[in-house]
């Protein structure tokens, strides 16, 4: 056990935690925050996605000790239900949800490519969203969720 | 009396979802209080045995108790499966909830008692006639008096029974109820508030993680306890029978644990052969056989026929493969428990817990939490015995999530099918006699209070799962009963004119679990029925369409096929396209139909496709479904669901099949269970909606996942002149059939 700096949402948090466990368990189990989520622990579904310098990641094989003392972003650091992010706000808008076990996956990972090319188009939507498994298969709204913020130009 | 209750009158019984009755305990089902209370200040909470698991249910039933109460709909707090609170309503199961709490009975009849309860109270307050006041925005208004629901009850009970002759409100004057209303629970669920069962934190709480056997049917032979001593973290190696499992303080120290515990297994039998399994399938013996249905002439009107056509189709094992690790938490104090589960049946948890706990069942409390998406029997009810059983152990809360491995090893696989198909056309080309046989594999089931043997923990712990009762020949078939579309469609006591109908299933001993898994048996059946139907069309060189019509009688399916073909711009001419390419992208269509159920949903899919005839990939472009489930609740949590149903069977259509080698199950985590993702080339889908205010509620939440892939099935036949018989539909598999064709 060692003491890491965490920096999630904007706010830092010290953990005394075995360096080497995956930062999801930091940030779900230390933390308890609700938005990453398990779902496969290699890496292949997204349901653990969060953003580490621009980029989406999946946090089940990220050891915490990797990540210390870099901002985090989790789904809840994006919006709230009062003032939800503008993908957040267009997944509501559109019902582009079932289940919503994905949506850290789905939203973060959106954010991720439209932060860096606000104008991407549906091919590029797709193969951003190629690592995400929704088992709903609530696909059609998603993609169509997406496309609605990129065209608004609102993705930051 | 309509088609519907006919049927239920006849003793319909949905074998894949046992009913087991009414846990002892349980609140009373006619008690209008189980189901509606009103505080004194007039806040309206209803009780619901249905939970909402993704599919919308919980939004449509706040806004049934709005509308039947005329209360307005941000007033209604609706709880849901707890068994310290709710009614007991068996299993969130089957497309069952529409039709529970929808009709003349359960939540809906209880709104509409409730209502007319309080209008009867006001008339005797107020002084005016029953007839002269109506329910409206929570008070009961006269043309010049108005008194508030809180006050008329005073924070009192009912103390009344369910009225059958109580009105449902009249559909068309509806203001809630049969809107777009959007679902309640995704505004937190997007912003990472919402609680699933994964989330659940009890204060003091440990973490479990299972060891589960290296094969189906190996048992414990030693644990080398010594193997862990000194890692950090480790609370307790908790082993009962065949079942291990480790506690720690936290989850990677548990995962850890788990890993490197020393188990010693004594292994199972061998597995039966993934090749060619369709044909180990019917050569299995025992056999369990039932007669779903026998006109008593078939084998004559065969011999008649001036046409034979026969057909086999195979379906794999499948998975539910919920996205999350399937997860509960236990605190389990002396005698007493309290669970969180994301079961779909939590009275049966409350009892099946009871008995592997050794606790009464009136001191163990399950709440449901919603897990991730299970579309069936997932490992949420193993996974809470897991729980239960190590928090009784270290006599503290514990927290367990399934490894991926461990859920895709063991959970409850949806059932492989072999199915025979022949039929016997007269000169005209009519069908004139149809018969089907299947053998379908099973081992265990939904657990209940004396079956918790029927998942992976139940029987590690001891429990032998429900036994298998071979029987053979068969009893006389009794009253119709379709049992998950065994019968076709095109039968006479089904939805159309083929009066010689035969239809006999043998179940036969699986080496896997198996368990109901989102349109359990009926998309085996409906995939063998309606490629078969395609197979006679095309021989005909009838359209598929309009042989399909020739052959059906009742309207809603009639309607269903028509309004499909419609929006669809259906093309009538045969299948295989005249026109279809040598190289290159090839494109299908391809039509099914099916009254689910019988009688619980009636449907409609046209799917365009194109085919690479290079690769053998398939590539989806658009979607069509029609979907009647009598009066439309939420059309657009009926299109959601409509639409996730078509994806997710094109996405088993197309990829997913369990695998196994001698000893085990192979297909354990994404790279080898192919699922479609959302990266895939998403299709165009398009629903039409046929809602009928005068018909029963049915479901809709199985209705096109049971259609696509026989639609995907004929398009691909369309496109290049090849028969797919086995699912799933592979690149490899393609290509071998359009090499076969060719």
């Amino acid at each position: 056990m060692s003491a890491i700096t965490l920096k999630v949402n904007g706010q830092t948090h010290q953990v005394d935690i075995d360096p080497a466990t995956p930062l999801l368990y930091a940030l779900s189990d230390d933390l308890g925050l609700r938005g990453p989520k398990f779902g496969c622990g290699l890496g292949q579904c997204g349901a653990c996605t969060v953003i580490v310098r621009g980029e989406a990641i999946r946090s089940c094989v990220i050891p915490v000790a990797s990540v210390a003392g870099v901002e985090i972003t989790t789904l809840e650091g994006i919006g709230t239900p009062e003032h939800p992010h503008p993908l957040q706000a267009a997944i509501i808008e559109l019902q582009a949800a079932q289940c919503g076990y994905c949506m850290s996956g789905v939203i973060l990972s959106a954010k991720a490519l439209l932060d860096k090319k606000p104008k991407a188009q549906k091919p590029e939507i797709e193969r951003a969203l190629q690592g995400i498994l929704c088992r709903c298969f609530t696909n059609a709204r998603i993609v169509k969720a997406i496309e609605k913020v990129r065209s608004t130009g609102e993705g930051k | 009396m309509n088609r519907r209750t006919f049927l239920a009158a006849a003793g319909v019984m949905f074998v894949e979802f046992p009913s087991f009755g009414q846990v002892p305990g349980s609140p009373s089902m006619k008690a209008l209080d189980s189901w509606v209370a009103i505080g004194a200040d007039g806040t309206v909470t209803a009780y619901s045995g249905k939970e909402e698991l993704g599919q919308g249910i919980f939004t449509a039933q706040a806004q049934l108790v709005a509308e039947e109460l005329c209360v307005p709909f941000a007033k209604v707090n609706l709880i849901t499966c707890d068994t310290a609170l709710t009614p007991d309503q068996a299993h969130t199961s089957g497309s069952q909830s529409h039709p529970a709490n929808f009709n003349h009975g359960n939540l809906a009849l209880a709104c509409a008692t409730a209502r007319e309860a309080l209008i009867r109270l006001a008339s005797a307050k107020l002084g005016v006639p029953v007839s002269e006041l109506s329910a409206v925005n929570g008070e009961v208004r006269s043309a010049s008096k108005k008194i508030g629901y809180g006050e008329l009850l005073g924070g009192q009970k009912f103390n009344l029974t369910l009225d059958p002759n109580a009105k449902r409100r009249d559909p068309k004057t509806w203001t809630v109820l049969g809107k777009p209303i959007p679902r309640t629970d995704i505004p937190d669920i997007v912003t990472g508030r919402f609680e699933f069962v994964q989330n659940v934190r009890v204060p003091g709480m440990l973490h479990g993680r299972v060891v589960r056997p290296p094969s189906p049917g190996a048992k414990l032979a030693s644990v080398d306890g010594t193997s862990i001593s000194g890692m950090p973290g480790v609370v307790k190696i908790v082993t009962k029978k065949d079942f291990v499992g480790v506690v720690a303080e936290k989850p990677w120290q548990a995962i850890q644990a788990a890993q490197k515990l020393k188990v010693n297994w004594t292994p199972g039998p061998a597995l039966p052969p993934f090749a060619g399994f369709a044909d180990h399938l019917k050569k299995q013996q025992p056999t369990r056989d039932t007669r779903l249905l026998d006109s008593g002439d078939v084998d004559q009107k065969l011999a008649s026929a001036a046409t034979v056509m026969k057909g086999n189709y195979y379906h794999p094992y499948q998975m539910h493969g919920s996205v999350g690790g399937s997860c509960a938490v236990a605190d389990v104090q002396g005698d007493k428990a309290t669970i969180w589960s994301g079961t779909q049946g939590v009275w049966y948890q409350k009892s099946a817990c009871a008995t592997l706990l050794g606790l009464k069942p009136a001191d163990v409390h399950v709440i449901f939490r919603r897990g991730s998406g299970c579309y069936g029997l997932n490992g949420a009810d193993t996974v809470t015995y897991d729980a239960a059983v190590m928090s009784q152990a270290v006599g503290k809360p514990v927290r367990v999530q399934l490894s991926r491995a461990d859920e895709m090893a063991w959970e409850n696989f949806g059932h492989a099918y072999a199915l025979e198909e022949r039929v016997g056309l007269d000169a005209q080309g009519n069908i004139i006699a149809w018969d089907h046989e299947s053998w379908s594999p099973t081992l265990g089931n939904r657990p209940g209070p004396s079956t918790p043997g029927n998942v992976v923990t139940g029987t590690l712990l001891g429990y032998a799962p429900e036994p298998f009762v071979p029987r053979s020949p068969s009893p006389a078939a009794g009253a119709f009963n379709n049992n998950s579309n065994g019968i076709p469609s095109y039968a006479g006591a089904g939805c159309g004119n083929v009066k010689s109908v035969r239809v006999l299933v043998h179940n036969v001993r699986s080496a896997f679990f198996t368990g109901p898994l989102r349109s359990p048996a009926r998309l085996q059946n409906t995939f063998a029925h309606e490629c078969f139907m395609d197979e006679i069309a095309a021989r005909l060189k009838a359209d598929p369409l309009e042989y399909r019509l020739r052959h059906l009688s009742f309207f809603r399916l009639r309607d269903a096929l028509t309004e499909v073909a419609k929006a669809a711009n259906w093309q009538k001419r045969p299948s295989p396209n005249p026109k279809r390419p040598k190289t290159g992208m090839a494109p299908g269509r391809g039509i099914a139909v099916v009254a689910y159920e019988g009688d619980n949903g009636y449907a409609a899919l046209v799917a365009e496709i194109e085919v690479d005839l290079a690769t053998g990939r398939i590539v989806t472009k658009r979607i069509v479904v029609s979907n009647d489930s009598g009066p439309i609740s939420n059309p657009d949590g009926m299109k959601n669901q409509i639409e996730g149903g078509a994806l997710q069977g094109l996405s088993r259509a197309l990829g997913e099949e369990v695998t196994w080698d001698e000893t085990k199950v192979t297909s354990v985590h994404w790279g080898n269970y192919r699922s479609l993702t959302l990266g895939m080339q998403t299709p165009v889908i398009e629903s039409v909606l046929i809602n009928r205010p005068e018909e029963e509620a049915c479901g809709s939440g199985e209705t096109s996942i049971t259609l696509i892939q026989a639609a995907i099935g004929n398009a691909i036949f369309d496109a290049t002149g090849a028969r797919l018989r086995e699912a799933p539909f592979t690149p490899a598999r393609v290509l071998a059939a359009i090499k076969a064709s060719s």
